[in-house]
């Protein structure tokens, strides 16, 4: 697998030289599991094998529920609620499976944001970001599809208001929203297909995670630093690096089981704190909950989506623009996907030459700025749309296009970055080296 | 700078369980069962459902739980006999009889309670689950972190919350005034300008029915108001979740395990980068 | 100094072999529920046993009840059909074997197959071991039941005589809860 010179896997027995000759196998497993990684990966390095172990944590709870799960309107919640009630140990595995989403996007937005500060983004890693996107919007399909599946009054009236999303779209909205429900509104063809889709996405997306992996093996991982690994030779590299196993393996399971603690806790203790309560009571075409909220991790979003109304000038000159083509409806919509497209094609706005955010002194508050901006976003989305929660989710979303669309393309013109160390080992040493020995420079983590 | 972000992260996630019913007012009671050590007070379980029987009954239903269960580990722990004579009590149709096109037979220990007789009452099943009382502050549902979801106390405060209308309020208003419920009608004379309400609740459908000594206790056990709708109200929680005992102790087991592997880990990760990292 | 190194080697292998170790029992611990799961879940357990009230059911007739989806064919038998049912010969049965799941492998005597001592209340499958008809009662060349569909004969303990059936109507786990009750699984 190309980039950093290492010592490639070598059969010795017998056996393993036959087997190896037929199918490189453990080759490959041996190559993949004894990568060369930068040893001055961070604790923000670890949300990958969290993301790696929620993704096996939902496949295999998942399937463990269908064996019980009924995808039909007149029975999905009460075969929920066998399964809180009858199943062995039924009411545990929903719970893991209902809270196991709420972890996995809890580790990708720590995994997307640690990305986003560290330009993990930045050339040669284009596509491992671009995989990675086109993961993370898998991932909120086979989400909203999952919350569709107990068939309570959030998940009916919510699987309504998204699969609207696709009704405002000029021209053909409406024969979209009506392919995508397989009838007119929501009902037994839509909860059909999205319990055969909410099935098939998780494993699309491990096809995909395999991609993601297979990109920044070959580009190497990128490091708080974000100076690259030296290449020139298998002992200059060797200094920069070490096995990922066992060394960042045991690092990252030690991570992991602090995270599994405190998702224990949450799972034993409040398995409901993160779900609403009026998915408890069953769909209801006739009655629809006073308050529509998505699950909170698709909050920014949907803040951003309801953000521009009619009265926002921007609109009404789009509006005017595309001679009503475009309204404030479709135009909520292109906010929210214009959202995540943008964060898509951060690899071509930054036009920074540095890529750790370490060493961008500008970039760094405006960075935090965006997580602010994210989290407030996440605020609001829950809240009313009314003043002053309108006002807020526009200010909020007018800030998260301008980071990417703006502040990104111009902070790498005007911005001074401070000076980097030299190699890898020399930042490393700067903070675990001999005390004699290590480098002049110490970075501010 | 990423932890701070990541602390405030966690923080916002809270944000999620959003809000409703701002303006009605929830008791925090103190239920047996709250925190990570607390349980069902079996005695309290076995009067609340005393209560459900003799009172909410009378419209409600509980078609998601079985008789069965009114016996098992965690719940009101009834003894069997007395278990199966309470579903005799009760009717159920069975589709199997009369050659298929069913009849009507005395219920037993695997069939479930009869769902709601009165159109407009809901089933009460889930009904501890499907309410929150607390939300706030700010929306952001962080209350819920401390005082917990609420559907008990909300249910309790329900009980308790039929007051005498206020003043403001028209006499040929539907409905019963109380505190505790956000949901229901209001009327334009009790609200300011703003449109914000002068009283918390609204006017719900259901008339009172808890008024204190209700029903009596074998044991002689308190039946003013409060102690009744804390009783039914525990119940209630106990119907919603009933593996809750359950739950809590798997999820002890795991975190302590878990912190357990953590601390191992901690040492095993430690010792293999210390060649590494030399400090000293 | 190798005193030492052995010392803090040995440590060493301690934590590694007591996470290792830690590992293992944490996984298993979470391994087990998902297959458990599997098992029967709370309200199938709940139908595998039934109880039947048999105080309307008089000498010389049946009743037949449903029980996890199979009929069960339950009897109050006259003195003439236990008089009958004990005259046989057992050597001359079909199948020797009483077929009684609370009783295990023992031959095929009346009191091996009826529920209680004086052979009053006979409980068993409805279901032919032939072909998995419902056999019709009072019927056949034997006074017990007979299959419609292929012609088997059963007596009145209920043991296959004639026809192709292989063996006697199973008797299921039975046992009286009081006098007038009977519990089925």
């Amino acid at each position: 697998m190309g980039g950093i010179p290492h010592d490639h896997y070598e059969p010795k027995s017998k056996a393993t030289k036959a087997i190896n000759s037929r199918l490189p196998i453990i080759g490959l497993l041996h190559d993949t599991l004894m990568i060369p990684t930068p040893k001055n990966l961070n604790w923000m390095w670890i949300w990958g094998i969290v993301l790696t172990f929620t993704l096996a944590l939902q496949i295999i709870t998942g399937i463990v529920l269908v064996m019980h799960y009924v995808p039909h309107v007149d029975m999905a919640f009460d075969s929920v609620e066998h399964i809180m009630r009858d199943v062995n140990g039924g009411h545990m595995i929903r719970y893991f499976h209902m809270n196991g989403a709420s972890l996995f996007f809890v580790a990708v937005y720590a995994h997307i944001f640690r990305g986003l500060y560290y330009g993990s983004y930045k050339a040669p890693r284009e596509i491992t970001w671009i995989i990675g996107m086109l993961i993370y919007i898998l991932m909120m399909g086979a989400g909203f599809m999952g919350y569709v599946l107990p068939w309570g009054q959030m998940s009916f009236h919510g699987t309504a208001v998204i699969t609207g999303l696709f009704g405002a779209i000029p021209f053909v909205g409406e024969s979209l929203q009506t392919l995508l429900l397989g009838a007119g509104a929501v009902g037994q063809p839509a909860l059909n297909r999205f319990f055969s889709l909410h099935y098939l996405l998780p494993f699309i997306i491990a096809g995909l995670v395999i991609v993601h992996i297979w990109a920044f093996h070959t580009t190497g991982n990128n490091n708080p630093t974000g100076v690259e690994v030296r290449r020139t030779s298998k002992e200059d590299a060797a200094k920069d690096t070490l096995p990922f196993w066992p060394y960042f393996v045991i690092k990252d399971l030690f991570a992991l089981a602090i995270i599994l603690a405190v998702f224990m806790a949450v799972v034993g203790f409040m398995p409901n704190y993160l779900g609403h309560p009026d998915n408890y009571i069953p769909a209801n075409a006739l009655a629809t909950p006073a308050h529509i909220v998505p699950e909170w991790y698709f909050l920014p979003f949907y803040a951003i989506l309801r953000a521009f109304t009619a009265d926002v000038w921007i609109v009404q000159i789009v509006n005017f623009l595309s001679f009503g083509i475009i309204d404030a409806k479709f135009f909520g919509v292109l906010a929210m996907f214009g959202a995540i497209v943008v964060m898509g094609l951060a690899p071509w706005l930054d036009t920074s030459s540095v890529r750790s955010g370490r060493y961008r002194p500008m970039f760094k508050w405006w960075f935090a700025l965006l997580v602010i901006d994210f989290i407030v976003l996440m605020w609001v989305g829950a809240r009313p749309a009314e003043y002053p929660y309108d006002l807020i989710s526009l200010l909020g979303a007018t800030y998260w296009f301008a980071y990417f669309l703006i502040i990104l393309p111009v902070l790498g013109v005007i911005e001074k970055p401070l000076p980097q160390p030299a190699t890898i080992e020399d930042d490393f040493n700067a903070h675990y080296g001999p005390k004699d020995g290590g480098s002049a420079t110490t970075p501010a983590e | 700078m990423f932890r701070k972000l990541t602390l405030a992260a966690v923080l916002a996630v809270s944000a999620s369980t959003a809000f409703a019913a701002s303006e009605a007012h929830v008791e925090d009671y103190d239920f047996s069962f709250e925190g990570p050590f607390g349980s069902f007070d079996q005695n309290q379980l076995q009067r609340g459902l005393k209560i459900y029987t003799e009172i909410c009954s009378a419209c409600h239903g509980l078609e998601l739980v079985a008789f069965r269960t009114l016996s098992d580990e965690g719940g009101p722990m009834l003894p069997e006999d007395q278990m199966r004579a309470y579903a005799e009590q009760y009717e159920v149709f069975d589709q199997a009889l009369f050659d298929g096109e069913g009849d009507f037979r005395t219920a037993v220990p695997a069939d479930r309670f009869p769902g709601s007789s009165l159109s407009g009452a809901p089933d009460l099943s889930l009904m501890a689950k499907a309410r929150a009382g607390f939300h706030g502050p700010y929306g952001t549902g962080l209350n819920q972190l401390f005082k917990g979801m609420g559907g008990a106390e909300y249910i309790a405060s329900l009980m308790t919350g039929y007051e005498d209308p206020p003043e403001c309020a028209p006499d040929d208003m539907d409905g019963s005034y109380n505190s505790a419920f956000a949901a229901g009608g209001y009327p334009e004379e009790c609200k300011y300008e703003d449109g914000s309400h002068k009283y918390p609740g609204s006017w719900i459908a259901m008339g009172q029915p808890l008024w204190g000594e209700d029903v009596d206790f074998d044991d002689g056990h308190a039946n003013d108001l409060e102690s009744e709708a804390m009783d039914v109200a525990a119940f209630l929680m106990w119907t919603a979740e009933p593996k809750m005992m359950a739950r809590k102790q798997a999820g002890l087991t795991g975190v302590l395990f878990l912190v357990v592997l953590s601390v191992l880990l901690y040492l095993t990760n430690k010792r293999l980068w210390a060649p590494h990292k030399k400090k000293d | 100094m190798s005193q030492t190194d052995d010392h803090q080697g040995t440590r060493r292998d301690f934590i590694y072999y007591a996470t290792a170790g830690a590992g293992a029992v944490v996984t298993g611990a979470a391994v087990w529920p998902l297959i458990n799961q599997m098992n029967p879940s709370a309200d199938v357990l709940a139908l595998a046993s039934i109880r039947v009230d048999i105080s309307a059911v008089d000498p010389g007739t049946q009743i037949t009840v449903l029980w996890q989806g199979k009929p069960v064919f339950i009897r109050n038998r006259t003195e003439e059909e236990i008089a009958e049912a004990r005259a046989v010969d057992i050597d001359s049965l079909p199948d020797a074997d009483a077929n009684n799941e609370n009783l295990g492998a023992v031959p095929a005597t009346d009191e091996n197959r009826s529920l209680d001592a004086d052979g009053k209340w006979l409980v068993q499958m409805g279901v032919c071991t032939h072909l998995g008809c419902v056999p019709l009662g009072d019927e056949g060349d034997f006074g017990g039941w007979f299959c419609p569909c292929h012609g088997s004969h059963y007596d009145t303990a209920g043991r296959i005589r004639k026809g192709p059936a292989p063996r006697n109507l199973p008797v299921p786990v039975a046992s009286f809860v009081d006098e007038t009750t009977i519990q089925l699984g």
